[in-house]
């Protein structure tokens, strides 16, 4: 007797938006490549039932000051290059294939350096003359100087297509204005909440903003902390998106480094905790882990820090899209 | 839940006035303030204007020519449906409507199937209106069945219970709010449902009032679509609440303005 397996395939009405980050020449820009995302016509690796159309990729995280804060075993990798955002984005790029740069401003943070809009359009720039791949800007955090710095960076990067971020519910304003006149692309954050993430997007498509420059930053947790939490919510994300509902029909994105760096089980030492064993493989399985489960999730973007997490997880989608994989 | 835009019927005198006179302004007005209201389906009908499958050419190419919005061709005559038809671009329609007349099936469901358009059956039969559930039900039933075997995608069929006016025929309503309940047992997934709203608050004077009350009590039994005025604001703010409690929505505070955006509306 043979056992019939039932079709369990499923077909969506929908489809989510695809989104081009990075303007190469012959688009007004200067880089040497582009990065598509989205267009998933399914659920993530369900290749059976849809289309992933475009792998996610994975972006490498660059600050415009030396990350003083970042555990030594993150900043060994970039230690030289640290004081020069441009050497530091590079060799993201040629030695550590990084598909996108993320520029974070954390100098601009009035608690630190508290450096000008100038200085940070000057490093953007910078960043942009020294790699070819698209870049995503990120602020510091600090919503007033964000809103200070960002209108200053988004004119000095125009025309390159940068992915900018964060709109947040209470701080959209600004940066839409300035993704619409500057035609950057916008990550829309909401902290671990379905409804504000639905919310932020409904507020910047209200103000005439296209619903295909959005990705979503529904926050991010490291393994251990929360993650099954954001998992959730970008599953429940992605269905709607697949079955019509066009407000959060965006590509997601994860910001993967800065939350696993910051948790014991990846910076803690041997000698802090001999049990957890060799720190220098578990902090970068940490992260690489982190973003695998992110993956499975349907994450898009994942920025990230450590190299050879990096090259674990470019690894794990070449798999997971059916390329080096056994069948 | 799927919008059909009534407006665009030679019941109004614009529309019987513009229909004679060619006239293209009164049309595309009334087609783009419902395709920017959020309309799925703008219901086009030449009614007792004219018995002249050419008018309901000319009415859809009109249509056309101003939004991108599916169109529902809406009519008794089989001549006057299939001119409506051939006017398209190519864009998505739905035949408005069959009845569970085994004649009227023989000739619409090919129709359907050949224009790759939805249809609506209305749970009447060579008897007239129903007079309870059980007629209803069966009459859907028997349009569903006839429309699947014609080989039309389940996807593709809508039924329409018939709601009759509330002040002449108080107990109807009842009976149909019981008949969509039923109706979603057809199949798995369900049918589409689908009411003329306007209908049950004929000649009343609470007007909004009756059409949102009763269009929320058949969402909660499991209605997915309305011929109804898609410029009623509030009527659009009860959907949109009724699809929240659902939960065929996700939450956010501006939920209602969600709703408008997601149906691809722009104003």
């Amino acid at each position: 007797m043979t056992a019939t397996i039932p079709d369990v395939k499923k077909s969506w009405s929908s489809v989510i938006n695809t989104v081009t980050i990075g303007a190469t020449v012959e688009e007004g820009g200067t880089r040497t490549s582009a990065i598509t995302i989205g267009g998933e016509t399914t659920l993530p690796v369900h290749h059976f039932e849809g289309e992933v159309p475009h792998p996610p990729v994975v972006a490498v995280e660059v600050w415009d000051v030396p990350a003083e804060d970042w555990p030594d075993l993150v900043k060994e990798p970039f230690a030289e290059v640290m004081t020069d955002p441009g050497a530091w984005a590079k060799r993201c790029v040629d030695e550590y294939g990084a598909q996108l740069i993320c520029l974070r401003l954390a100098g601009c943070d009035p608690n630190g350096e508290n450096r000008s809009p100038d200085e940070a359009a000057k490093v953007a720039k910078r960043v942009l003359e020294s790699v070819g791949v698209p870049l995503i800007i990120w602020g510091c955090g600090n919503t007033d100087k964000d809103n200070e710095v960002f209108p200053v960076v988004a004119e000095a990067v125009s025309g390159e297509n940068c992915l900018l971020g964060t709109i947040t519910e209470d701080n959209y304003k600004t940066l839409t204005a300035l993704g619409t006149a500057y035609h950057h692309k916008l990550i829309a954050e909401s902290p671990v909440d379905i409804n504000m993430a639905k919310q932020v997007n409904i507020l910047a498509l209200d103000i005439g903003f296209p619903p295909e420059n959005i990705l979503i930053y529904p926050s991010t947790g490291a393994l251990g902390y929360g993650i099954e939490y954001v998992y959730s919510i970008m599953q429940r994300l992605r269905i709607a998106g697949l079955k019509g509902d066009k407000v959060v029909a965006m590509p997601i994105l994860c910001d993967i480094g800065i939350e696993v760096w910051g948790v014991k089980e990846a910076k803690a030492s041997e000698g802090e905790v001999p049990e957890w064993g060799d720190a220098r493989k578990r902090g970068p399985m940490w992260e690489a882990a982190t973003a695998y489960v992110y993956l499975l999730a349907g994450a898009d973007i994942l920025i990230m820090r450590h190299p050879e997490a990096v090259r674990a997880t470019k690894e794990t989608i070449a798999r997971l899209m059916g390329g080096g994989g056994t069948s | 839940m799927i919008l059909i835009g009534e407006r665009i019927n030679a019941g109004f005198k614009d529309i019987a006035t513009a229909i004679r006179e060619k006239n293209e302004a009164p049309v595309q007005t009334w087609a783009r303030k419902q395709a920017q209201r959020g309309a799925d389906y703008l219901d086009v009908n030449i009614g007792a204007a004219s018995r002249n499958p050419e008018d309901m050419a000319w009415l859809v190419e009109t249509v056309q020519a101003a939004v991108p919005t599916k169109i529902s061709v809406d009519s008794t005559n089989i001549k006057i449906l299939e001119a409506g038809l051939e006017a398209r671009d190519g864009r998505g329609a739905l035949i408005n409507s069959t009845t569970a007349d085994p004649g009227k099936l023989e000739k619409l469901v090919p129709l359907a199937v050949k224009h790759n358009a939805s249809l609506l059956g209305v749970a009447m039969d060579e008897r007239g209106s129903p007079p309870d559930a059980d007629r209803r039900v069966e009459n859907g039933a028997m349009i569903f069945m006839t429309a699947v075997e014609g080989g039309l995608d389940p996807d593709r069929i809508i039924l329409d219970p018939i709601l009759m006016p509330l002040k002449f025929m108080q107990e109807q309503a009842r009976h149909v709010l019981e008949t969509i309940g039923q109706y979603t047992n057809l199949s798995d997934p369900s049918p589409h449902i689908s009411v003329g709203l306007s209908n049950i608050a004929s000649k009343t004077t609470q007007r909004s009032l009756i059409l949102r009350t009763f269009l929320v009590m058949a969402i909660g039994q499991g209605l997915d679509a309305a011929i109804c005025d898609v410029m009623d604001d509030e009527l659009i703010a009860a959907i949109a609440t009724a699809e929240l409690i659902l939960n065929k929505e996700i939450y956010s505070d501006s939920y209602v303005r969600a709703f408008r955006l997601k149906a691809g509306a722009s104003g």
